[in-house]
């Protein structure tokens, strides 16, 4: 039952990883960049939910607001920084999406000072459970995996069956020639960037409930484990970092459960570097062959 | 066209030998008078170590153009090793103190070899989060073996060795050997592979051996820098080297010029005495910092003084000419 229960705590745990490292996939795909402003906006997506229902706004308002208000802010990430420095080396961007990052981490300890403050998780989603025979189950744990899978399918169809998907597809396997068929290019990655910030929107309630506290620096933790998510399951795939979501929360769950809780975050790092060396393009990822 | 003038190399050799010296000299002298406050000459060695610290990242950044975000987790493995090693050995031997910073760096370049080369046969960012993630191992690693590392609250009493005379030779000898390295048939070999790694391949250049020998080599002044640290402050705790304490040396190099050997001696002085001088501008320094990065990505990607490096002899050569203030005209190509 204990077993049972530790499975059910990592597919929680793994389907907000899944959700954030889609975020992270989606955009490497695209323009081959690790946005690692993208644990940050997840930060500042707690801060608003925060502020919202602390201001008296209805908590499904709130949400709502939260996720409009990470897609505002990635959008206008790329926007004012991503989008000048397209044609730019690699190493630019690299350390433009650091920039961003730690722009936004000091920006919002300026703003909302660095104390850790309560989230309002139960306003969100009533802090209830569910028995199932010996098996309690919180209602944050039922409603995190079912948002996290009908986000997921709606992403899938998204991007396989319209017409947007495709252009998608197109930008990320070839930009050039998607261009030369007619794509407008910048439209494409700014619908990419906002679907992966929707997407971290949901995986930012999801996280304060199940951890509800804020501060500035919730966003890089997460973000970097999402990350390794992304990595694991093969960077630029979409099945991919839904695995490697699941692989990384389990692993997590696991070390916890064995006792070793303070070790976790090494242990995130370990797999990661042993992915690397054993599969480098990751577990569901292809190798791609270099043009010369 | 008249014949330009140089100097030969064994005199360019003395006068920069006799700068270096002279500005010992100048320090030391003005250390040791007392014109400074306590405050005020630790500036000065925190200078030192930072300036290290910049330069050694300048070689895997700006030289051979990968991004390690890992850089403070070089330094706490040296700065743990000399720490250790200086505890274990009494006494204040310059023997003592080179072991001490030797065994750190070596202990570095290995972690920096063993990091690099799963990381380095990747093409593309690969590095970056692997050295991240390296980072935060060391750090869980340095809370978690509380018996050998002293754990959170921190490793105590270590000998403060580092005077100004053990950072300053010690910087002094870092930079040449770095500089040396760079200009040597290994150092072009390495530019060229941030040039265009394809072309290096295929003009024979064995481009895993050098990413991975340039790397170590900034692992390795790391963690000479880290057994500066551990001897300045006689402490050291985890909190000392956060993913915050990579990002301040990589702002350093990135605004000092990638690439640039004098940019990075000079972004690190600045924005490490800067904060110490106006403490009021602490609360905003990150903030700016971040700006500062982003902005000079977007305007001028190659930081603000470029590739640029700083020789005397060019100077001094360009002053006999009576050619100061004309457009630079490369000596060597002029002689030819």
């Amino acid at each position: 039952m204990l077993f049972l229960s530790q499975c059910i705590n990592g597919l929680q745990l793994g389907s907000i990883y899944a959700l954030v490292a889609l975020g992270y996939s989606m955009v490497y795909g695209i323009i081959r960049l690790l946005n690692f402003a993208h644990g940050d906006v997840i930060m500042i997506g707690a801060y608003i939910a925060l502020l919202t229902i602390g201001a008296g706004v209805n908590p499904a308002l709130a949400v709502v607001l939260t996720i409009l208000g990470c897609v505002f802010i990635s959008v206008l990430i790329e926007r004012v920084a991503y989008r000048p420095l397209r044609s730019a080396p690699r190493i630019s961007l690299l350390i433009t999406a650091i920039g961003i990052s730690l722009l936004l981490q000091n920006l919002a300890q300026l703003l909302f000072s660095a104390n850790t403050r309560p989230y309002p998780g139960a306003a969100i989603i009533p802090t209830k459970a569910l028995r199932l025979g010996a098996l309690s189950l919180s209602l944050s744990t039922i409603v995190t995996i079912l948002v996290s899978v009908g986000a997921m399918t709606a992403l899938h169809l998204l991007i396989q069956k319209t017409r947007i998907g495709k252009a998608m597809r197109a930008v990320s396997e070839d930009t050039g020639a998607a261009q030369l068929m007619g794509i407008d290019i910048n439209k494409v990655i700014s619908v990419t960037f906002a679907i992966g910030a929707a997407l971290a929107g949901m995986g930012s309630v999801l996280f304060c409930c199940r951890y509800p506290i804020v501060n500035p620096n919730i966003g890089s933790m997460l973000g970097l484990k999402a990350f390794v998510a992304a990595v694991l399951g093969g960077i630029g795939s979409i099945p991919g970092a839904v695995v490697g979501g699941f692989a990384i929360g389990f692993a997590e769950v696991l070390v916890t459960a064995l006792g070793f809780s303070a070790w976790t975050d090494a242990v995130v790092f370990v797999i990661l570097i042993v992915v690397l060396l054993f599969k480098p393009a990751g577990l569901l990822g292809r190798g791609v062959a270099e043009k010369v | 066209m008249k014949h330009y003038r140089q100097i030969p190399f064994f005199l360019r050799y003395i006068i920069n030998a006799a700068v270096l010296v002279g500005f010992l000299l100048l320090g030391n002298g003005i250390l040791s008078s007392g014109v400074m406050n306590r405050a005020q000459s630790s500036v000065v060695l925190q200078i030192g170590i930072y300036v290290l610290l910049a330069v050694s990242l300048n070689v895997a950044t700006g030289y051979l153009g990968q991004l390690p975000l890992g850089h403070a987790g070089f330094m706490a493995i040296g700065a743990y090793t000399a720490a250790l090693i200086w505890k274990a050995l009494p006494g204040k031997s310059p023997a003592v103190i080179v072991l001490g910073l030797i065994a750190g760096g070596l202990l570095s370049a290995v972690f920096g070899i063993l990091i690099g080369v799963p990381a380095l046969r990747l093409k593309g960012d690969y590095l970056a989060i692997v050295t991240l993630g390296f980072g935060e191992i060391i750090r869980v690693l340095i809370i978690n073996l509380p018996g050998i590392t002293g754990g959170t609250p921190g490793l105590m009493s270590i000998p403060k060795h580092s005077s100004f005379l053990v950072v300053y030779i010690t910087v002094i000898v870092s930079c040449v050997l770095i500089h040396t390295l760079m200009k040597s048939r290994h150092g072009r070999a390495i530019l060229a592979i941030r040039e265009n790694e394809i072309a290096a391949e295929a003009s024979g250049v064995n481009t895993t051996f050098y990413k991975v020998l340039a790397f170590t080599v900034s692992a390795f002044f790391a963690g000479v820098a880290g057994g500066l640290y551990a001897g300045y402050t006689g402490i050291l705790t985890p909190g000392n080297f956060t993913f915050m304490t990579s990002i301040n040396i990589l702002v350093m190099v990135v605004l000092g010029g990638l690439g640039s050997m004098a940019g990075s001696i000079i972004a690190a002085s600045i924005l490490t005495a800067l904060p110490l001088a106006l403490q009021s501008f602490n609360k905003y320094r990150m903030v700016i910092y971040a700006l500062l990065l982003i902005v000079v990505m977007i305007f001028k990607p190659s930081g603000l003084l470029g590739r640029y490096d700083f020789s005397l002899s060019r100077i001094l050569e360009k002053i006999i000419n009576g050619q100061l203030f004309k457009k630079s005209q490369k000596a060597g190509e002029e002689h030819a």
